[in-house]
């Protein structure tokens, strides 16, 4: 007991200087947890946030803009990748943790259960989702967790990269036909509350923040993240011309930082806990490929073991010929 | 050059429609393949073949002359002007049927490659030998996953043994020769000599697989080249092309 406490107050003197926690140095229990939830979460997010914008790659509405997100929605698989690799350095596995995702157990980013509706929506999602997804992330580059922080690292040069595609495809749309413009505003007005849910529940109500700030997985608090990213998006709305759906909305001189209307904290949770438009489609398209590919991962299996029994057999051989 | 530009643009646009409609067949499995590493491999290929689509598009645009863009020929042409093989019209229905669809595709465009990379027309090279090398790698991705299959399970082998049967009779459309290979003698392979070649590696790669040949000589499906098409072609456009026809003044 006496040597539990004082490994965790080396611990916390460790993370507090700033050091980087590697796989196989001691970390108190609670801490492996909360990194697995975490970066599971985040590897889910990736790989359910494909779903949205995959939605509309048969339909982009040129070859280059097809190309665009295809690759982008690709990236986002990618994502996914590094980032189950980096939680199997805590000890688990990509299986346990997918089937957390499809028990319904494990968590992914809210966001990803509204529909996308429009070919709009793939610029607002690019711009105002990435974006939100981008200023957790850059944080995150520096968190504690060397795997995970260095997993952001890459993560974020391709984010901000989509971030710009994304708002590419909404200047083209705002400048574009009055239907096109409309279809713009109308994604924004889709759009942006969600995004600000991304951030989490106010300060006074997320449970974990205090924890992750001591242990310096986190290094802003959600409320911080928020105020940041209204106050860098509100410019970029009035540069397409268009209009933020928040009449709360307006420049605080004093704070300097724009004040903005109360988030509606009941379709958050409602969202979070399975009521969103779209939590059953998600959950049901990840298990659909999960249950058809079955069938395909058994095949690569026992080939590769056929694979391998054939070439340990050819090697029995040649060390009897010798 | 000894070759009309409307034939090479005519013959270009068949080349794109077919990558394209295969890459748009393959980005439908964007998000849902069977585990996270193939669904990123499977994309892959189908990026190549819509970039290389772009380039046959273009080169048909500029030997067109005629104003239209790569974007025109491809959101703007109805079915019956499609010249892609039925091939790669059909479904994807599950990882074995799309991997043969691919594994006959791949096979037949890496030898047709292999000849339009010498080709005298230099716009045609170039492209081709670009890619050349993508699908070099394509090939050997479809190969490996019907070997995989064939040689995998009781199930997989069944499963891609059916995939393999019920597709074979759209293979023989590959090879056919029309009056525009012929115009283009010279320029371009005409198909029915890629034949040998690629019934050979469908010999060499369905041994390793344990997997039966069907009959080469079978009937085989034709019409796409002159624009009869599978019923299936004119839901992919509806789908791909919806934006560009419900908006025709707007740009994206």
């Amino acid at each position: 007991m006496g040597e539990e406490i004082s490994l965790e107050h080396r611990f916390q003197a460790y993370v507090d200087a700033d050091n980087k926690v590697e796989p196989k140095d001691w970390m108190p229990e609670k801490y492996r947890k909360t990194m697995i939830r975490q970066i599971s979460q985040h590897a889910h997010s990736e790989v359910v946030g494909m779903l949205p914008e995959a939605n509309w790659i048969t339909r982009a509405p040129s070859l280059r803009s097809k190309l665009i997100l295809l690759a982008k929605v690709q990236d986002e698989g990618g994502h996914g990748l590094y980032l189950y690799s980096a939680a199997e350095t805590l000890g688990i596995s990509r299986e346990e943790l997918l089937d957390d995702l499809l028990a319904g157990r494990a968590k992914y980013s809210s966001i990803f259960n509204y529909p996308t509706l429009s070919w709009a929506d793939m610029g607002a999602v690019g711009w105002l989702v990435d974006g939100a997804a981008i200023a957790n992330q850059v944080m995150l580059c520096r968190t504690s967790y060397g795997p995970y922080a260095r997993a952001m690292v890459r993560i974020c040069k391709e984010e901000s990269f989509h971030q710009r595609q994304g708002y590419e495809i909404m200047m083209h749309l705002a400048a574009g036909t009055p239907d096109q413009k409309a279809m713009a505003q109308d994604a924004l007005n889709r759009w942006w509350w969600p995004s600000l849910m991304m951030f989490g529940p106010p300060d006074d109500q997320s449970p974990n923040t205090a924890q992750s700030m001591a242990w310096r997985i986190k290094r802003k608090t959600n409320d911080e993240l928020r105020q940041e990213f209204v106050d860098k998006t509100v410019p970029q709305v009035e540069f397409l011309g268009l209009q933020v759906p928040d009449s709360d909305l307006k420049w605080n001189e004093a704070r300097g930082h724009y004040d903005f209307g109360p988030i509606d904290w009941e379709e958050f949770f409602q969202v979070v806990g399975g009521n969103g438009p779209c939590n059953k489609e998600r959950l049901a398209a990840r298990q659909k490929a999960h249950d058809d590919g079955m069938w395909v991962r058994e095949a690569a299996l026992a080939h590769a073991k056929k694979r391998a029994a054939a070439s340990a057999a050819s090697n029995d051989l040649k060390t009897s010929a010798a | 050059m000894k070759w009309a530009t409307c034939d090479l643009a005519d013959y270009a646009l068949r080349k794109a429609d077919d990558t394209l409609v295969l890459g748009q067949r393959l980005s439908e499995w964007c998000g849902h393949g069977p585990v996270l590493e193939q669904d990123i491999a499977l994309t892959n290929v189908a990026l190549d073949l819509i970039g290389q689509a772009r380039g046959y598009y273009q080169m048909a645009a500029a030997w067109r002359a005629d104003g239209s863009t790569e974007d025109d020929l491809a959101y703007r042409r109805d079915a019956h002007l499609f010249g892609n093989h039925l091939l790669v019209e059909l479904p994807n229905g599950h990882w074995g049927d799309t991997l043969a669809r691919q594994f006959f595709f791949d096979a037949y465009n890496f030898f047709l490659l292999e000849q339009l990379s010498k080709s005298p027309v230099e716009e045609i090279s170039a492209l081709a030998q670009k890619a050349y090398k993508e699908v070099s790698y394509h090939a050997q991705f479809s190969a490996e996953w019907i070997i995989r299959l064939g040689d995998g399970t009781d199930e997989s082998h069944a499963k891609i043994q059916q995939s393999v049967n019920r597709l074979w009779a759209y293979t023989g459309e590959l090879f056919e020769d029309t009056d525009l290979d012929r115009k283009l003698d010279g320029a371009v392979p005409l198909p029915s000599t890629l034949r040998a070649d690629w019934l050979q590696k469908m010999r060499e790669v369905f041994a390793l697989a344990t997997l039966e040949l069907p009959d080469p000589n079978a009937y085989m499906q034709k019409g796409g080249l002159h624009g009869r098409h599978t019923e299936h072609l004119g839901y992919i456009l509806a789908e791909m092309q919806y934006l560009p026809r419900a908006y025709p003044d707007a740009k994206w």
